[in-house]
């Protein structure tokens, strides 16, 4: 578990926030930009530190203001990827790898030599420190074979950022930071960039705090999220409950609001392109390209796209009607409502006009069936975390 | 080269090129300490410690080297202490003179090594620290590498500055033929006598040479580490 609470004022604002998140897993510190997300991860780092908080990491406490306990950075064993890479110019890829490599394998061995002659299990290292990363692994699972000889100057955008992943993941950490790490790409970069993390999160049980404003990145490597705004949390949870609370809205914009569901691809059709997803109760038959029988696949249906009917509907073309019960209706916007439906355990949200609402006579408690056409999944399909 | 230049004329060369060079050696510990000090530490006296490295730029050099004999001839203070208890001699010998060239040419070590220091991208050192490395480890590895051009930038300079050094040696070291009898030194003795014009004209050029020398050296030294840092 990564605890933490902090309180830090700073020219005329102040952050002021507190969560946790389970270990190992990733954590999206999401919110506009200068809603503190970076000051945030640079408390967790001990590269800042807050007026008042307490940062504890499973056992071990990095930061207690009350204790006046604050490890130095550089034996807290927490890695970090910059925004801008930060790649020390002076070495060469591999230079900077093992630079990583080195003062790791030095912390880590001092970690289990302190811990070793006290011989008890009772302040036993959490999993992550029972395993070293070796660098052929960094290197196969980043592809920076070909790089290691390369200067930094010499690095596109993307390559840099792998390199500082890389170095950062040699380093041995027992958490993860990273500060968008992608904000610097353009789109082509991002996408190479991506399927990187996503195989870390997947492959690595580093926990990881992944600070963004793209909702997109969010939706491909999350498993929770913090939601953040003017220097507060105001919402916390694993993505698919904070995807449809309801202050999600003023940050991502209406067109992009949608609950977030995981579900596993129970039956393909490879022909159409088209493949069942077994959510936690119901099926829904949707667009997925390449996924395999088995898959852990996580969608998100934007509420705009989803229809509610009061009645079970015949003879439309949709072909998903999700029975539920109406949990929350919200005003949005001067002329919508944001309807949660329970469809059993998951929730998707839809986006109706007010006029609507009121010609169905829409309440909470009420039955709906929540119509999702298959398309509408295209290029909202991502694979699910492993982790969980 | 012995038919150009007399042996009088060489051993000034050899004792300019002696001294530059130990004054350098000397004062460039210093000046990256006071460089980094006067970068990196929030001090109530700070800008005091900066007027007073900057002195010798505006002080004369003859006051200079009069201070100097003050703190360290055989009845000063220090020189004293250094003469009684270690044995070691500073005014009128060849470390004396590079003592004085190394205080003169501090200023603009200090000066070159700082602006290099203020390029350094503390970033990097942040992001060394997560990596593990303690205070030690980032100044070796990461602040000193990336400050290399400035230190060599400073360095040469000084060197070239400190073969020239006149006012500051002959007043704490004197005139002392192959021992404090530097270039600039054996110019002005020559420029002195009555028949030593072609001397003069000689070291002149000598000095001429020199400085063009420095200074293309220290440019190359420096594209050469630019290029080596992907600048």
């Amino acid at each position: 578990m990564l605890r933490v609470a902090a309180i830090k004022k700073r020219d005329g604002f102040t952050l002021r926030a507190e969560f946790e998140a389970p270990t190992p897993g990733v954590v999206a510190l999401f919110g506009r930009s200068g809603c503190g997300k970076t000051t945030l991860i640079n408390i967790i780092s001990g590269l800042l530190a807050p007026d008042e908080g307490k940062i504890q990491l499973d056992d071990t406490i990095l930061t207690d203001t009350r204790a006046a306990i604050s490890v130095p950075v550089e034996e807290r064993r927490i890695g970090y990827v910059f925004q801008d890479a930060r790649l020390f110019p002076h070495f060469s890829v591999l230079g900077n790898l093992r630079y990583g490599l080195t003062r790791g394998r030095r912390r880590a061995a001092k970690v289990r030599g302190e811990r070793t002659p006290a011989g008890s299990a009772a302040s036993a290292p959490a999993v992550s420190d029972a395993r070293s990363i070796g660098f052929d692994e960094v290197v196969r699972l980043l592809g920076l074979g070909p790089l290691l000889d390369r200067r930094p100057h010499q690095l596109s955008g993307g390559e840099r950022q792998r390199v500082g992943l890389g170095r950062a993941l040699l380093s041995q950490p027992r958490l993860l930071l990273l500060d968008e790490p992608l904000a610097s790409l353009d789109v082509a970069r991002r996408e190479e960039v991506l399927p990187y993390l996503e195989a870390l999160r997947d492959r690595l049980s580093i926990p990881m705090v992944y600070v963004s404003h793209q909702f997109e990145e969010v939706l491909q490597l999350a498993t929770h999220v913090v939601l953040l705004d003017a220097g507060s949390v105001i919402a916390h949870g694993t993505l698919n409950e904070v995807s449809v609370v309801p202050q999600l809205r003023a940050i991502v914009g209406p067109d992009a609001v949608g609950s977030v569901l995981d579900g596993v691809v129970t039956r393909i059709d490879p022909s159409q392109g088209m493949a069942d997803l077994r959510l936690g109760r119901g099926t829904l038959y949707v667009s997925l390209e390449g996924v395999t029988v088995g898959a852990r696949v996580r969608v998100q249906l934007l509420a705009r796209d989803i229809i509610l009917a009061t009645q079970k509907p015949q003879g439309l073309s949709v072909r998903n009607e999700l029975e539920g019960v109406i949990a929350e209706l919200t005003p949005d916007d001067h002329d919508g409502v944001l309807a949660r439906v329970d469809i059993g355990g998951d929730v998707v949200l839809s986006r109706i006009t007010t006029e609507a609402a009121r010609a169905l006579e829409l309440r909470p408690g009420g039955r709906v069936w929540a119509l999702v056409k298959a398309v509408s999944t295209r290029g909202r399909a991502f694979r699910a975390p492993d982790t969980q | 080269m012995n038919d150009f230049l007399s042996s009088a004329e060489l051993d000034a060369l050899r004792l300019s090129l002696e001294v530059a060079a130990r004054a350098v050696g000397l004062s460039l510990p210093f000046a990256i300490l006071v460089a980094w000090i006067l970068t990196r530490v929030r001090f109530p006296g700070r800008s005091v410690l900066d007027a007073f490295v900057h002195l010798p730029l505006v002080l004369p050099p003859v006051a200079v080297g009069y201070v100097l004999l003050l703190l360290f001839g055989l009845n000063g203070g220090i020189g004293g202490w250094l003469h009684d208890r270690l044995g070691i001699q500073l005014a009128f010998t060849t470390a004396g003179a590079a003592l004085a060239t190394a205080v003169m040419s501090f200023p603009l070590m200090v000066r070159a090594i700082r602006i290099a220091l203020e390029n350094v991208d503390i970033g990097l050192e942040a992001a060394a620290r997560t990596l593990g490395a303690g205070p030690w480890d980032r100044f070796f590895t990461i602040t000193l590498p990336l400050m290399l051009p400035g230190i060599l930038a400073g360095a040469v300079t000084a060197f070239a500055a400190g073969l020239g050094e006149f006012g500051a040696v002959i007043t704490f070291a004197a005139n002392i033929p192959g021992v404090t009898r530097t270039i600039p030194l054996a110019l002005y003795t020559a420029i002195q006598s009555p028949e030593g014009d072609p001397v003069a004209l000689r070291l002149a050029i000598l000095s001429l040479t020199l400085g063009l020398l420095g200074l293309l050296a220290a440019e190359l030294l420096a594209r050469r580490v630019r290029r080596l840092l992907g600048r």
